[in-house]
């Protein structure tokens, strides 16, 4: 089976509008209305879908995913690693497309993270099951902290600033302040001061573990959304134009003597996805990067080749990542993103569904005439185990 | 009611309790394949480096450098939160492995914790068994 550049496309999305559903709803039922909807979206309905791609988080498994939908599909994959399992599905869908086991892809996710109060960030992490966790969880290591690890290496070894770092934090809320789902998330969520920020807002905000300050940490909010990816022909009969998904790839790195926590997993995985695409870094227009935290996009944008190891902090400065500054680097999560707009736990799926917007003309903060999206999530802990999934978009 | 307690591991999981078994004689224990000499942590059945099974147990000296580090301020866990502000890192040992710990005894940690610290293991016990946690050494050497 070879994988071509036109093989599959997104054809319909749907991105769940409320991150407090004040325990109303649960998140299959999140999952199911984003499903009609971005099946809507695109003009098919539920009969068209023979694939289905879901993490098996939220009360179904691969088992009952099917059965609650009511669908019939001979595709079905479970793929979870963590908040890049969408990456991963993306990529998957497009193979089982191109091999002709599918026509029609349907991505689903929900959760209620925000109703369930769940402390992600900072809770602690549990037992899970895996033997290193044996030898890790008496540290009280918090997932921040985690984060905040890798920050603290990159500062040490490449002299980068908490200013520099706070640049990611200020060019997403510039972006969400002129998404309304986003600005009316934070006031849901109760944010303080809901306003564009300035880099002295960020550093000057409270420390919840050195170096990363509270407004470099993503919200944790409720939510979910939906991806439909269908075969070229049925693609070219969709509402919408299609986005091609023009090149993926996929890879895990782990906690080891000797590794380097200022790289990612995305070393791999980029390019592989930018050589599958025969595109560039240099050629996006959008880059939607998993934004659990400033050092996260930080390290990713260097891993996936917009800037030298080590240089992300000097290239960040001056807004070069704001939406309206063509020319100078790729729009940076121009929905607000996880900082922003929402967080539920994986948003992985987000990040297709805001570079599909942008390629079809219909974002917020609409870069003009915006032909290529890289969609890059990271799962699990950036430093510690993680995923690394890209997925390189381009427009009709 | 009880205290709440720092997170114990699970003496008994089989990868990881040949090692905890070295706590008890205050013992840092890290794997070693003896057909291709890679260094094998966190423990493991079978070797990572070649395809062999045959793994021998080595002690660490304690000695260490602190490979990176972040001050937890705020924890909702039920011990933590009591413990915070405090210290966690990962700990590159003389020896090559590499483990996550807290790092205690620095006054200050703002301005007196960094990258590349040099740090001795220091045990906190648990009945038979101890946590292995580090202090700065130079600390130690005052």
């Amino acid at each position: 089976m070879s994988v071509k550049q036109r093989d599959a496309a997104i054809v319909g999305v749907h991105e769940f509008p409320s991150r407090d559903v004040e325990g109303e709803l649960s998140p299959l039922h999140i999952k199911a209305e984003s499903a009609s909807k971005a099946l809507a979206d695109a003009g098919l309905t539920w009969s068209d879908v023979d694939g289905i791609y879901d993490a098996g988080e939220g009360g179904a498994s691969g088992l009952t995913i099917a059965e609650y939908f009511g669908l019939s599909p001979t595709v079905i994959d479970t793929t979870n690693v963590g908040g890049s399992s969408y990456q991963f599905h993306a990529a998957h869908a497009r193979r089982a497309i191109a091999a002709g086991k599918a026509r029609v892809a349907l991505l689903t996710y929900g959760s209620t993270a925000h109703s369930n109060v769940s402390r992600i960030g900072t809770g602690g992490r549990g037992m899970g099951g895996y033997p290193a966790d044996n030898l890790e969880s008496f540290a009280g290591l918090t997932l921040i902290a985690n984060y905040a690890m890798c920050a603290h290496r990159h500062m040490f070894e490449f002299g980068t600033t908490s200013e520099q770092l706070a640049e990611i934090s200020v060019a997403t809320r510039c972006h969400a302040m002129r998404n309304p789902d986003a600005v009316r998330a934070m006031e849901d969520l109760e944010f303080l001061d809901i306003r564009e920020t300035t880099i002295d807002d960020v550093v000057n905000s409270r420390m919840i573990a050195d170096p990363l300050h509270l407004l470099e940490c993503c919200m944790i909010s409720d939510g979910g959304g939906a991806v439909v990816i269908a075969a070229p022909d049925v693609a070219r009969d969709c509402r919408h134009k299609p986005v091609w998904i023009l090149g993926t790839g996929e890879a895990t790195k782990y906690p080891a003597g000797g590794a380097d926590i200022t790289s990612s997993a995305a070393v791999q995985s980029g390019p592989i996805g930018f050589g599958e695409a025969g595109v560039g870094p240099d050629e996006m227009d959008v880059a939607m990067i998993y934004d659990s935290f400033s050092i996260t996009v930080l390290t990713i944008l260097e891993d996936l080749g917009f800037c030298p190891k080590g240089e992300g902090g000097r290239w960040v400065e001056g807004g070069r990542l704001r939406f309206d500054r063509p020319g100078e680097g790729p729009a940076l999560n121009t929905d607000g993103g996880g900082l922003s707009s929402n967080h539920p736990g994986m948003r992985g799926i987000f990040l297709l569904i805001e570079a599909a917007r942008q390629l079809r003309g219909e974002s917020t903060a609409q870069v003009e005439g915006a032909k290529l999206a890289v969609a890059h999530g990271n799962g699990g802990m950036l430093g510690s185990r993680h995923s690394a999934g890209t997925v390189v978009l381009g427009g009709d | 009611m009880s205290e709440p307690t720092r997170p114990l591991p699970n003496f008994q999981e089989s990868d990881t309790a040949p090692f905890w078994e070295g706590t008890m004689d205050r013992q840092l224990r890290f794997q070693r394949c003896n057909d291709c000499d890679t260094v094998i942590f966190h423990p493991r059945r079978h070797c990572v480096g070649c395809l062999g099974q045959d793994l021998s147990w080595h002690d660490a000296s304690g000695k260490g450098t602190v490979y990176s580090y972040s001050i937890v301020r705020q924890s909702y866990h039920p011990f933590f939160r009591q413990h915070v502000p405090y210290v966690v890192a990962w700990v590159d040992l003389d020896e090559g492995p590499r483990l996550l710990s807290n790092v205690v005894g620095i006054e200050d940690p703002s301005t007196d914790a960094h990258c590349g610290m040099a740090v001795r293991v220091e045990w906190e016990p648990h009945g038979e068994y101890a946590i292995p946690l580090f202090r700065p050494l130079e600390k130690l050497a005052k």
